[in-house]
């Protein structure tokens, strides 16, 4: 037994556990776990183990959930579905509200249950998870309130599949089905394999609070499980996890109309200018990397300090790093908990290892790990090359890179060096330097003077390969909404392209040469072929047939035009009316040859028209300042992906193309269009229009050929960043599959009538857009 | 066996020449340090034992403090045998411990002979406040005439007050004289220079100030006079360690620190302690580089610890008045 005597001498801090016997009595009392569907808890199945992974107990058996279960859950959902739709707001309102409110009231209770289940300090399970977890239902019970003002026409996905990881189990719930039921879908949850407890207890809680059956599902089990809920009937798929299962779910959905948001992997950015408080940001690193065991997605894992600043500052983070304890996770004064299971372990030290063998030097605290379970000793590795694997793996484990910087313009250019685009963090007592790296760095949120901060009215989620869709916010809402519905009108069949000559009589006597247009000027088919435009029986004309190489040659035109997305959304304004203008100076022209192939000379107006109308939007679809957390500006601001790739109906040759490829240049984006496969000299005339309205060379590009392999080879294109298709099922769901590459965000549209509503208005602009939230707290 | 802790042996600060370089391009991000400031009373806890310990560590820095308008000699005779047994005897039984003292009585100036009177023997240092405390707008002369004639009442300790102006004005220089002045005044006495960090309104200010005194020879700094409408808080606090570290690590000199004024809990002396040893280390936890201003802290701590021994919760009006 130690005495205050002695502890006088050591000024030890000792142990503090948290008490885990109420939890470990219910669990003892509860177990073995079934699958909460249709309201009540399913007899056991087949049974697997969940595992403390502080010590290696079992804590509770859960069962496997098979295909069978799943579809139970998922008919129990949809049968619960329309009821659940069908109350008013404020009726689901009363229900958000009561989980949040029993929630807060097993505040402990769950913290503890996350914490034996995950390996996570409890400080981090009661002081940001909980909090976060009920202030995510308390804010969703407001947008159940306001849901039919705030949108109106707007109604539920309907049934929900949402797949959660072990991260953040109780959170990522939250985060998954506290919108869901807001908008009045129903939802069939799997928790993570290795974490499933807390969802059960938050089942528990769902029937406690006696939502009505059905509406909240829970089915524990493996990958299988997961997958055989991806292959549900359900309407949307939601899903937080690896990028490599993300790709998988991407090809499995592909062509199903579900719609999918997808919450992935991270190897974000910590730059450290050299006039920042490199205190605060050798706690930022602690709050990043260091924690939950560095086994979050959007942990500042790549640290980039100026080199003016490294000796510095690393030699205060190696001070830092000896004052983390790493131990018993319910210990109050413990820091770093356990890493949440044998595997993830393996690959942390599989990966360190590597970083090592490639060159990097590991800074490791220097501390007593338990003798039992997953515990990993924190640090950071020193000579990062860009080529390190380390600098490109998400390591998932508390351990950061550091790589120097000369200049802000080499900060930005090693921060966006990655696949990966979720978060960002920037540390820097210039505001002016801070906001302008927060505009150039790839990152769907960005701190400044901080990092991991959450709020339930922040939006979250990422680009690139860090997936798309947001969560929480105004802007996660929407995931869990469908637009109004739009008619699809069957599309006209293109016969394969002829690129034989004696197809037909050209019709005009004058030959009239149509040309692809890339970077601003007309260019010629690699490939040195044209096919026949028939219409009527007539050969009006030969269009270049277009290949991957033009392809590729238009999609880099589009990255030179980059200025395009900096420009103010009054200049781009200015180019959309000026195409109006022009357009309207040549309507009588192009109606007429529209008329001569057959088509609808209506079309020029209506496009001189959808041009005013996104001339109107270009500086008016902006963003939102949110009320998250006091003393914090947050930013919600909508941005240009880059390069698009917009793949036309083969109806309406010009209005289609208009309709689609004007609201994406309007945001700012590039575009790499593919026009009517039938009817392309529509567009082909364009560019003359485009050339007399000071539109910049390489913002619109158009290359004619055979749509689906063309748009094939822009859906599997690494560069572009996202992708919208109107044709056929199959092209639309090769598209959805082949995007899965880079994990572009896609849109695929019925066919349409492109002179009615559903051809314009701001969901094509949410479509051109992603969104980048900025957090910057202040105070002095 | 606990005693009195002794000296560690370091050499005391003489301070160097003025050196603007080591602090005007400092930046202090204020809502990072609050954010600091507020999670570490989250991020340590203690318990039993260890709490006890750390509450009876909080005493052997304390700087057991009256410096009121109506104080008189009686008064402060009062609080020196508190300083001398802060805690009653039975808690000292029931913790295994011999004796406890605070580490310092402070009071005005003109008190100072009553204090050294009243803990003669005791080895309990007496502090006195000068320097035209608590707003120091007196000519320098006089304040360093102030200095010199609580040494010579017997202070062993000195807490001095800068003057805000000069940091407001950013007239480094004139400060360092000042403070350099009244450290040659003290002598032998050690001297803590107070910031009045309320009045200095950024923690740039206090970086900036805590440098400049531990530059001008300042054996402790020490946050607030207790008078200010904002006294010692944990950000500022954070702040002034994090000067002293740096300070530290160009010189080799370690320098105290005291905050004071507005901590009144057994709380607050454990956040305190945490704040030193997670951003310091175990040597300011002794009393020759920390103390706790305070006057009302020692009745909390004391109940505390005997709730600690008893197990029941305590009544004040059996411990004995300060």
């Amino acid at each position: 037994m130690v005495t205050v005597t002695e502890i006088l001498e050591t000024m030890e801090y000792g142990p503090a556990p948290e008490a885990s016997g109420d939890v470990r009595a219910w669990l003892a009392a509860r177990g073995p776990f079934g699958h909460f569907i249709d309201g009540e808890f399913t007899k056991p199945g087949a049974l697997f183990g969940a595992v403390n992974p502080a010590d290696g107990q079992v804590l509770a058996e859960v069962s496997q959930g098979s295909t069978k279960d799943v579809a139970a859950a998922v008919a129990a959902a949809r049968a619960a579905q329309g009821p659940w739709a069908a109350l008013p707001g404020h009726e689901r309102a009363k229900y958000l509200y009561a989980i949040a409110r029993h929630i807060q009231k097993r505040e402990r209770f769950l913290a503890v249950l996350e914490v034996l289940d995950n390996g996570k300090p409890i400080r981090e399970a009661r002081d940001i998870d909980l909090p976060l977890v009920v202030r995510h239902f308390y804010h969703h019970a407001g947008w159940a309130e306001m849901l039919a003002e705030e949108f109106p026409g707007a109604a539920p996905v309907g049934v929900c599949g949402q797949i959660i990881p072990w991260n953040f189990p109780l959170l990522m719930l939250a985060w998954k089905i506290a919108p869901a039921l807001a908008a009045g879908n129903t939802v069939v949850l799997k928790p993570a394999e290795y974490t499933p407890l807390t969802a059960l207890a938050f089942a528990e809680i769902c029937a406690e609070v006696g939502l009505p059956a059905g509406v909240v599902n829970i089915v524990t089990g493996d990958g299988d499980t997961g997958a055989a809920l991806v292959a549900a009937k359900v309407d949307k798929i939601a899903f937080t996890g690896s990028t490599e299962v993300g790709r998988l779910i991407r090809r499995a959905t592909a062509g199903t109309g579900k719609k999918l948001s997808l919450e992935l992997g991270g190897k974000s950015p910590f730059i450290v200018f050299a006039d920042a408080d490199l205190d605060a940001a050798v706690e930022g690193v602690v709050d990043a990397i260091w924690f939950n065991q560095g086994q979050v997605c959007c942990a500042g894992s790549r640290i980039l300090v100026a080199e003016a600043a490294a000796e510095v500052f690393t030699a205060r983070l190696t001070a830092r790093l000896a004052k983390l304890r790493v131990g018993d996770p319910l210990d109050k004064s413990t820091d770093i908990g356990a890493i949440v299971h044998p595997v993830q372990l393996a690959r942390i030290h599989d990966l360190v290892a590597e970083g090592q063998a490639a060159g990097a030097c590991l800074v490791q605290a220097e501390c007593q790990l338990p003798a039992k379970g997953n515990f990993y000793a924190p640090g950071f590795m020193t000579g990062v090359a860009p080529a390190n694997p380390v600098a490109v793996e998400e390591i998932f484990g508390p351990v950061a890179t550091l790589t120097t910087f000369r200049t802000p313009a080499e900060a930005v250019e090693l921060a966006n060096n990655t696949r990966y685009g979720l978060a960002a963090s920037i540390w820097s007592e210039n505001v002016t330097l801070a906001l302008d790296v927060c505009s150039k760095v790839k990152a769907g949120v960005v701190w400044v003077n901080s990092t991991n901060l959450f709020d339930a009215g922040a939006a979250f989620g990422g680009m690139r390969e860090s997936g798309f869709g947001r969560e929480g916010a105004r802007e996660g809402l929407a995931e869990y909404l469908a637009a109004p519905e739009v008619a699809a009108v069957p599309e006209a069949v293109a016969l394969p392209p002829n690129a034989a000559p004696g197809a037909g009589a050209v019709a005009e006597p004058l030959d009239r040469t149509a040309k692809m247009y890339i970077g601003g000027a007309q260019k010629r088919p690699d490939s040195g072929y044209c096919y026949a435009v028939v219409a009527e029986g007539r050969t009006l004309g030969l269009a270049p047939l277009g290949n991957r190489k033009d392809i590729r040659n238009a999609v880099e035109a589009a990255h030179k035009a980059s200025s395009w997305g900096k420009a103010t959304g009054h200049n781009r304004a200015q180019v959309l009316y000026y195409i109006a203008e022009n357009l309207s100076a040549r309507a009588a022209e192009f109606a007429a040859r529209l008329e001569s192939a057959g088509g609808d000379g209506a079309e020029v107006e209506a496009t001189i028209r959808r041009a005013f109308y996104y001339a109107a939007q270009a500086d008016k679809h902006d963003g939102a300042v949110h009320a998250t957390k006091s003393a914090h500006v947050t930013l919600a601001m909508p941005e240009p992906f880059g390069v698009m790739g917009i793949a036309c109906p083969n109806d309406a040759p010009l209005l289609g193309f208009a309709s689609l490829v004007l609201p994406a240049i309007a945001m700012g984006n590039r575009v790499v269009a593919i026009p009517s496969e039938t009817m392309p000299l529509a567009v082909t005339d364009l560019y003359q229009v485009f050339d007399t309205s000071d539109l910049p060379g390489g913002v619109v590009n158009i290359v004619t050929g055979p749509r689906d392999d063309l748009a094939r080879t822009l859906a599997q294109h690494d560069d572009v960043s996202a992708m919208w298709y109107c044709g056929s099922p199959e092209g639309g769901a090769m598209v959805e599959a082949e995007s899965a590459g880079n994990l572009k965000a896609t849109w695929v549209l019925k066919n349409r009538d492109w002179q009615g509503a559903g051809a314009q208005g701001r969901a094509y602009l949410d479509r051109a857009t992603q969104w980048k939230t900025i957090w910057v707290p202040y105070g002095e | 066996m606990m005693a009195t802790p002794s000296p560690h042996g370091f050499a005391r600060n003489v301070g160097v020449p003025l050196a603007p370089d080591w602090f005007e391009q400092v930046a202090v991000n204020t809502p990072a340090a609050e954010r600091r400031a507020e999670s570490l009373a989250g991020r340590r806890s203690l318990k039993k034992e260890w709490q006890a310990a750390w509450l009876v560590n909080a005493i052997r820095c304390m700087d057991l403090t009256t410096l009121a308008g109506d104080d008189t000699d009686d008064r402060v005779a009062r609080l020196c045998a508190k300083a001398r047994s802060p805690l009653a005897p039975h808690i000292l039984v029931g913790l295994g411990l011999g004796s406890v003292q605070t580490g310092a009585v402070c009071v005005y100036p003109t008190l100072v002979a009553a204090a050294v009177r009243a803990l003669a023997g005791s080895g309990v240092p007496v502090a006195s406040v000068a320097t035209g405390f608590p707003a120091g707008l007196m000519p320098l002369d006089l304040r360093l005439a102030e200095i010199r004639y609580a040494v010579d009442q017997g202070a062993a300790e000195i807490d001095i007050v800068i003057s805000r102006a000069l940091v407001l004005r950013g007239d480094w220089a004139a400060l360092y004289d000042e403070i350099a002045a009244m450290r040659a005044a003290c002598g032998a006495a050690h001297m803590k220079a107070i910031l009045a960090t309320g009045d200095l309104a950024t923690l740039r200010n206090v970086y900036k100030a805590s440098m400049v005194a531990m530059q001008a020879g300042a054996d402790f700094i020490k946050t607030s006079t207790g008078k200010e409408a904002v006294n010692a808080t944990l950000p500022v606090s954070l702040v002034m360690l994090r000067a002293l570290r740096d300070y530290g690590t160009r010189t080799g000199f370690k320098v105290g620190f005291k905050p004071a004024g507005g901590m009144k809990t057994a709380k607050d002396a454990l956040a305190w302690q945490v704040l030193m040893r997670e951003e310091l280390g175990r040597d300011w936890l002794s009393p020759d580089l920390f103390r706790l201003g305070a006057s009302s802290m020692l009745g909390d701590i004391e109940r505390q610890l005997e709730h600690f021994v008893t197990g029941r919760y305590a009544s004040s009006t059996r411990h004995a008045l300060a």
